[in-house]
């Protein structure tokens, strides 16, 4: 319990908390619609592919303000969506191996832009090698701040075009035929995502970004059929998720808080996926047995 | 300094055709983020066998990762089998937990003594030369090139080996189990492959820049031929090609040799998007334009030769005529009629054209081949 009320009175805490809890939010509404559109690993590949443009950016502004890297990830992440969706449209190469390609090529010229950086400036002085990882830790009032500008803007958007998202989500093609743009609100819907990653670079990292889209969203699915309370599940199990994983990381030395944010999104997955009503593989298997047991009368 | 060199060079040689090897089949049976997961998975893996190892022992490594890759493959099927969860999902869900789970553990028990996490990331083939294998107080030199050199013996063995096997279940399981091939057993064989490669590449490139040595070159590949063997044989020598490239690039910069290598390999790939003879973007566009150019000469000898020697010829053969008549831009008319002239099919003399005789005999060809020529024909080409 102790744990629960330095929450309240740590200032430190206090931000780690609210930050992590603010990307369990914005990346679990979000990434329902990913997730609904077949498209959870599209946000692992943006994430990677944002580090190239966060590098970029730093080494052309040599400024760290995030509205700046945010442009700058948000640029690679466009190039890299549109570089997947010309592979797939013009080569045999599959989309599974176009995510592949772009993911890793991203990635590995970033760690060159990165390990470039810290070797020219003096060791880590740029901070940009946290993004790998995430700096939960290191989440100061002023992060926490922009976190909730960018996450407020990015479901107000949400809510904005919730019925469009929906109809997107669900059936795109009749969305084409009622006379929405798909493009322009699968465009919207990527930039958004984009909003989420960069939320979620400073405080889970580039690598294990991808659960934080996708976990919540599958864990609220397994409850619900209905959209609504879907987005709104996801968005409790994303913010209980880093809620924990922070008041984790917090009770011993030595434990990094994003890889916690993740343990305990998985718990919510398996939890889920077990003992969630109707959905639930226990019930599941409990009803099977029942039935076995009474056809064998 | 040359010998060290020399052998990073080499362990990065050793990585890409060790990866690549394997590379092909991943990007044919599109299991490529599947690949992906799995280099990421074995991290706990590792660890764990590093901590009941009690330090770095390349055997008990080995066989933590063989069993975290296991795991993984295991349970992705086991929720995608659920229906519960859809395919990219489930992955999306697994390897980020392994890799918390490693990471986790990295920074718990092994913080800056044996592993550190941005080594996990991208590796120290930096430090390969330094690193080396003594048995029995006996220097046998650096130990990333005997390890590697052994996991492209071994890939190469179970890529000959069983050639024909890999091909059929990828190209037509149905058929590799009508003829009693497990395709299940041919995948499974495959992703242990892979989680071994991936355990052998870890030190030298860590576990995120492995699936680029697999993938990347092997997609190059795919571009450049249509044959299994030949594009097993590209992608290996694109791999070597880009491992060779990228540490010129990070020698010059000072950055990442293993970001650099792999970088380069996706060069090479953004090379063959575009210039690929058979699949290239750029080439493809080219390819049509040539296609509507040759049709719009054929259209145009055709229509002379229908209007040669009839009362109203000169009318006909006009330059300006022509735009209209055929429905052209008045700047494609004339590249057409610039082409047209260069091939010397026809010729200019104060605005009107007059065919040649190649021009006639091309006219008489594809007349006897196409139907009425019209603008429409341009339309319909492809």
């Amino acid at each position: 319990m102790g744990g629960l009320i330095e929450l309240f009175t740590d200032y430190t805490l206090r931000n780690v908390a609210l930050g992590s809890a603010l990307l369990g939010v914005v990346s679990g509404v979000l990434g329902c619609f990913a997730v609904l559109r077949r498209q959870g690993l599209l946000g692992d590949a943006l994430a990677h592919a944002a580090l190239p443009g966060i590098c970029l950016a730093y080494l052309l502004t040599a400024s760290k303000t995030p509205v700046v890297l945010l442009l700058g990830a948000a640029v690679a992440g466009w190039l890299a969506t549109l570089l997947i969706l010309q592979i797939v449209k013009h080569t045999r190469i599959s989309e599974d191996g176009a995510l592949g390609i772009v993911l890793s090529t991203f990635f590995a010229f970033g760690i060159v832009l990165l390990t470039f950086i810290t070797k020219r400036s003096d060791a880590h002085q740029s901070g940009l090698d946290k993004f790998l990882f995430g700096q939960a830790a290191t989440l100061v009032e002023e992060h926490v701040i922009t976190m909730a500008a960018l996450g407020g803007a990015a479901l107000g958007m949400v809510a904005l075009l919730y019925k469009e998202f929906k109809l997107l989500a669900f059936d795109a093609p009749f969305a084409a035929s009622l006379g929405f743009d798909t493009n322009v609100l699968s465009v919207l819907l990527t930039s958004l995502i984009v909003i989420a990653i960069v939320i979620g670079l400073q405080t889970v990292g580039v690598v294990l970004m991808a659960a934080m889209l996708i976990g919540p969203a599958v864990a609220a699915r397994q409850w619900t059929d209905r959209l609504g309370v879907m987005i709104i599940l996801a968005a409790l199990f994303g913010a209980g998720a880093g809620v924990a994983g922070a008041l984790i990381s917090v009770s011993d030395k030595g434990i990094p808080t994003g890889p916690m944010i993740i343990l305990s999104l998985t718990v919510i997955v398996l939890c889920s996926l077990f003992f969630a009503p109707a959905r639930g593989l226990v019930w599941d298997a409990l009803r099977r047995t029942r039935q076995r047991a009474a056809l064998a009368k | 300094m040359t010998t060290a060199i020399f052998v990073i060079v080499l362990t990065g040689a050793l990585v890409a055709a060790a990866c690549a090897l394997l590379g092909s089949f991943l990007v044919l049976r599109r299991m490529a983020m599947l690949a992906d997961a799995i280099s990421h998975a074995i991290l706990p893996g590792i660890v764990a066998g590093y901590f009941f190892a009690q330090g770095p022992n390349l055997l008990a490594g080995f066989a933590g990762a063989a069993l975290a890759a296991a795991v993984t493959v295991a349970v992705v099927e086991a929720l995608q089998n659920t229906r519960r969860v859809g395919g990219e999902s489930a992955i999306g869900i697994v390897f980020p937990a392994m890799f918390a789970l490693g990471t986790f553990f990295v920074s718990k028990y092994f913080a800056n003594v044996h592993l550190d996490n941005d080594a996990v990331l991208y590796g120290n083939i930096e430090f390969a030369a330094f690193d080396v294998l003594i048995i029995n107080g006996v220097n046998w030199g650096p130990q990333s090139l005997w390890v590697l050199g052994a996991l492209c013996v071994v890939n190469l063995l179970f890529v000959v080996l069983f050639f024909k096997e890999l091909k059929l279940a990828t190209f037509d399981p149905g058929l590799a189990a009508a003829l009693g091939f497990s395709p299940a057993l041919i995948h499974y064989a495959l992703m242990t492959m892979v989680s071994i490669t991936a355990v052998g590449a870890f030190t030298a490139v860590g576990a995120v820049l492995v699936v680029a040595f697999m993938i990347v070159p092997a997609a190059t590949a795919y571009l450049l031929t249509d044959d299994l063997r030949r594009m097993i044989a590209i992608a290996v020598s694109v791999g070597i090609l880009s491992a060779a490239g990228g540490f010129v690039v990070a020698f010059i910069f000072d950055a990442s040799v293993a970001g650099a290598m792999a970088t380069m390999a996706g060069i090479c790939f953004l090379l063959a998007l575009l210039f690929s003879p058979s699949h290239g973007l750029v080439t493809r566009f080219k390819r049509l334009r040539r296609q509507r150019m040759r049709l719009a000469m054929e259209n145009l000898v055709v229509h002379l030769l229908n209007h040669e020697h009839v009362a109203y010829e000169e009318h006909e053969a006009e330059v300006n005529h022509l735009s209209s008549e055929l429905r052209w831009q008045t700047g494609f008319a004339r590249r057409v009629i610039g082409l047209a002239q260069r091939a010397q099919l026809v010729q200019l003399t104060d605005g009107h054209l007059a065919l040649t005789d190649a021009g006639r005999e091309l006219a008489r060809r594809a007349a006897a081949t196409t139907v009425e020529p019209s603008s429409d024909l341009l339309a319909a080409s492809p």
